[in-house]
């Protein structure tokens, strides 16, 4: 699974970005870390990719990688979609590091919309590909307004948002982006993960950082950070649940993805994180499906 | 009665508030108490600096130059101008007030109604959804509201209905002091009767303090015990409300209470 170190596109400084340019987003990292949970600007790169696709995160991770790391990239939990595969390859291309699928192999992952099923250890980074980090922009559109209720802790309309939920669906019906009080002070945007990964976040052995391209923001969770999920006190917080097993590995404590299969309304569940799924099936774990 | 202290302390001070744009005067050096469950009415005519002296008073805006000294629950006056902002925020949100001529200002349009009047009860820590629920449909209620619209949006609403959440949506945290601007503008007649009768029932029932701002005496009447006549940013005459309209001093006075149709 895990490639070697492989050639440099020689075109490149390594990992792409220029040298001041890491040294201002590390700088950013740095400040990121001190005051965790809190949105610190930065001066984002155009990248050789779209808006969208993980700009913010690549930036990070160019701007910490060096040669003796291993880059697990993943998307939606798996390792082998294009976005995961694209930006692998890039690091491979203009790094030259080694690359993983696996989770025990990886120093640096850098992650769309899941956190791997595997617990971090404390020697890791995860890298966050954030689009909004505001978790606040869809209750107040305005930039300076939203700085300033950072700024004052004032995050009564953020449970606004959760009380309509209930009067609406009877249950907290936000399932991803679940917005998250970070070391009891700072309310953040978990990046849009399912909000069955929220509890992986809190106390994280690993350094959680985050990086969002367009709107040009880092924000950080240094480890072992408190890390609570807002809700009401009649209302608690849960993760999403699921009567299926994984039809692959058989697994029940996953998250499942929906796989549509045939055109007759059949479909299957499997594990979105593949490195996981693979690792049971190879342990002789099996599922009802196949 | 909200407040059983001795009440030898007005309520809200203001001393010499003036603000001006550039060289043109918003208001000028306007001074006044106000004590508890009292309401001022603040009559003039168009661009006479009603809104601009509300704004001041409100401390939404920073007057030119001026005092206003605010007795707080503990007894203390708080210097309203030397507040940081997250103390006036709390101010905004617990003891004062705010209702805007257009619901549309004071209402966050894109969350229910519910949502709307609970959103104070959230923000100063309110955690438990069946309270904060209780105590939305109490105050719908209060404002004769159809409580099966507790979960219906605000823009689906008549102005006189969003006018009412937003009258609910100010009272719920019970505050003292109420700063209103024409609330009862833009609607029509009998709707503006029912919405005076409710407004003067709360504010006699809860002994809020007032200050409404109005171009219209009969509103000023019906709610104000004292009334203040503004003309070009000034005040040009000030008194009980009955004594102001009944028998006005100022020139521009009479010229404004004669305007209005007599029955």
């Amino acid at each position: 699974m895990t490639q070697a170190r492989t050639m440099t596109d020689g075109g490149y400084n390594f990992a792409y970005l220029d040298e001041q340019t890491k040294r201002m987003i590390r700088r950013a990292i740095l400040k990121a870390v001190a005051i965790p949970g809190h949105q610190v600007p930065f001066g984002s790169r155009e990248m050789p990719l779209p808006y969208g696709w993980g700009t913010g995160g690549i930036q990070v991770t160019a701007s910490i990688i060096g040669l003796a790391d291993v880059l697990k990239v993943i998307d939606q939990g798996a390792d082998d979609t294009t976005n995961a595969v694209s930006i692998r390859r890039f690091f491979a291309r203009t790094a030259g590091v080694a690359t993983t699928e696996a989770m025990a192999d990886a120093t640096i992952i850098q992650t769309r919309h899941r956190i791997p099923e595997t617990a971090l250890r404390d020697d890791q980074i995860i890298v966050y590909q954030v689009p909004i980090p505001e978790p606040l922009r869809w209750l107040e559109p305005r930039e300076a307004e939203t700085r300033k209720m950072h700024g004052l802790a004032d995050y009564g309309v953020m449970h606004v948002k959760l009380y309509e939920d209930i009067a609406t669906y009877g249950h907290i019906e936000t399932s991803y982006d679940y917005p998250v009080l970070v070391n009891g002070r700072y309310l953040t945007a978990p990046s849009p993960i399912p909000k069955f990964d929220n509890p992986k976040m809190h106390e994280m052995a690993a350094l959680q950082l985050f990086g969002a391209g367009r709107e040009k923001r880092i924000y950080a969770i240094p480890p072992y950070t408190r890390v609570e999920s807002l809700d009401f006190e009649d209302h608690p917080f849960a993760v999403q649940t699921w009567e299926a097993r994984c039809a692959i590995c058989g697994a029940e404590d996953s998250f499942l993805d929906e796989v549509i299969t045939d055109d007759h309304g059949g479909s299957m569940f499997v594990c979105s994180d593949t490195d996981h799924c693979g690792r049971r099936v190879a342990d002789g774990h099996r599922g009802d499906g196949e | 009665m909200t407040d059983a202290a001795p009440q030898d302390a007005p309520l809200l001070s203001a001393r010499g508030i003036t603000h001006s744009y550039g060289a043109r005067i918003g208001c000028r050096d306007i001074a006044f108490d106000l004590w508890p469950g009292e309401v001022l009415g603040v009559v003039g005519e168009s661009g006479s600096g009603k809104t601009t002296l509300l704004n001041c008073l409100s401390a939404q805006m920073m007057p030119s130059s001026g005092k206003l000294t605010y007795r707080l629950r503990t007894g203390d006056q708080a210097d309203v101008y030397a507040l940081t902002e997250a103390e006036r925020r709390m101010l905004m949100r617990t003891d004062w007030g705010f209702v805007h001529q257009n619901p549309r200002d004071g209402l966050r349009m894109g969350v229910s109604a519910g949502a709307n009047v609970g959103e104070r009860l959230m923000a100063v820590g309110a955690r438990h959804y069946g309270a904060i629920r209780d105590q939305v449909t109490d105050w719908l209620g209060r404002v004769e509201m159809d409580l099966d619209r507790i979960d219906d949006l605000p823009s689906q609403f008549s102005g006189g209905m969003q006018q009412r959440v937003q009258i609910a949506r100010n009272l719920v945290s019970g505050p003292r002091l109420v700063f209103m601007d024409e609330p009862t503008g833009g609607l029509d007649v009998s709707v503006q009767a029912r919405l005076l009768d409710l407004l003067r029932g709360l504010t006699n029932d809860l002994g809020l303090s007032a200050v409404i701002v109005t171009h219209d005496l009969a509103v000023a009447r019906l709610l104000s015990h004292r009334l203040m006549v503004m003309r070009r940013g000034e005040v040009v005459e000030q008194g009980l409300t009955d004594q102001v309209l009944d028998d006005p001093q100022h020139a521009y006075t009479q010229l404004l209470v004669s305007s209005v149709l007599q029955t």
